[in-house]
């Protein structure tokens, strides 16, 4: 085992340079640090100008997402003994606008999430008094798995598609639909439709099927849309129908 | 590539990298993926050689016999080599995922995703079979 290991990280101060720079610095190797233990000694020992994100170190908080060596992870859960040898290449998720070294802004994922009314929607609340809604295992099921998202963002930095067409609503936002369509409580499914359905929504996706791989939470957002879009092509469908739902 | 640095109303300067139009060679799975979408090409090709078969049987039996010498010429021999290799690599990836896009579900219990490839390739070789007896009969 090496006694250090050097990480690259990317720096972009924008009051003194037009685009992100590669930085070195020399970490001393421990087997149980993690990508965000050495960026944390860099802060505290080496360079405190440098900036990122960060709060759980334990996989929950979902705020310290950074590329490693061109792969989106939780930085918290990157061990550094899985990417020697060095240099290790820490940079900012893709996609999104950088502000600050590998601090990004996720404004675009906020307005996006929004839309898509990631809440419970009742054609008609029941009386407090009737008590809470109640749920089988088997309905917890059907939507349990979407929930666990914490809003990484690490399934938009893998996507190309929401690269290349910036207005998709992305993977994360069209799973938390439908976690909320698939809850037996919910009876939101025909107002997100349009959103989901339209110009900017499930039909962007062609299926690329990395955000799946990367979501540290096993929330499998490509299985979503794709679910989605087999939801969507049978309303479709009905519309034809001169019975059919309108 | 870079568009620069802009000002914002609440950010001093955002930094936004453009995707270069060469992203899908930055990785194998992207690469992969690409190819996949490419393989609808190839499907395509298939498909039209099967209507130029229709149209050929149509015209008379010696327009037949000219579609069949102008298939073994080496030239198409190779070419549906390459469109088979295409569209087995379609399939089998689509076949792969299936179970991402169809979530069965019975009596309330999520089927494993092994079932839902498996019946897909199941079918497959049934109806592979089927074809087969046909053409093979007499
Ligand atoms: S779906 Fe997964 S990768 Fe995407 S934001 Fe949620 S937890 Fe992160
Ligand atoms: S620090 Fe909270 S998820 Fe990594």
């Amino acid at each position: 085992m090496p006694a250090t290991v050097a990480l690259a990280v990317a720096r972009y101060r924008p009051e003194e340079e037009p685009a992100p720079t590669l930085q070195t610095y020399e970490v001393p190797f421990r087997e149980d640090w993690v990508v965000l233990d050495a960026l944390n000694y860099i802060k505290d020992r080496l360079d405190g100008s440098l900036s990122f994100r960060w709060s759980c170190r334990m996989g929950v908080c979902g705020s310290c997402g950074m590329k490693v060596n061109g792969t989106p992870v939780l930085t918290c859960a990157a061990f550094l003994s899985e990417h020697l040898p060095g240099p290790i290449r820490v940079e900012p998720l893709d996609y999104f606008p950088v502000v600050r070294d590998l601090v990004v802004d996720l404004s675009d994922f906020m307005r996006k999430l929004k839309k898509v009314k990631p809440w419970i929607l009742r054609e008609e609340e029941k009386p407090l008094a009737e008590g809470e809604y109640r749920q089988t295992p088997d309905q917890l099921d059907a939507y349990k798995q979407f929930s666990m998202c914490i809003n990484c963002m690490l399934c938009y930095s893998a996507c190309p598609i929401y690269g290349l067409e910036p207005s998709f609503i992305g993977p994360a936002a069209i799973a938390l639909a439908q976690r909320y369509n698939m809850d037996s409580r919910d009876q939101g499914a025909r107002e997100r439709l349009e959103i989901l359905s339209g110009y900017d929504g499930i039909w962007q996706c062609t299926f690329v099927g990395e955000c799946t791989k990367v979501c540290p939470k096993n929330v499998d957002p490509a299985g979503a849309i794709q679910q989605y879009k087999l939801t969507s092509a049978v309303h479709w469908l009905k519309t034809l129908l001169p019975w059919g739902a309108r | 590539m870079s568009l620069g640095a802009h000002y914002t109303p609440y950010h001093p300067k955002w930094y936004r990298r453009r995707v270069s139009v060469w992203w899908w060679l930055q990785t194998w799975s992207y690469t992969r993926f690409v190819l996949r979408e490419l393989t609808s090409v190839f499907v395509a090709l298939f498909a039209v050689v099967l209507l130029w078969h229709i149209w050929a049987l149509e015209l008379g039996p010696e327009a037949y016999a000219r579609l069949l010498v102008r298939l073994g010429t080496p030239l198409f021999v190779v070419l549906h080599g390459v469109a088979f290799v295409f569209v087995l690599f379609h399939s089998i990836t689509w076949f792969n995922l299936a179970p991402k896009a169809m979530v069965v579900r019975l009596r309330g219990k999520r089927m494993p995703d092994w079932v839902v490839v498996g019946s897909n390739y199941a079918a497959w070789l049934v109806l592979s079979l089927a074809v087969a007896v046909i053409l093979l009969r007499r």
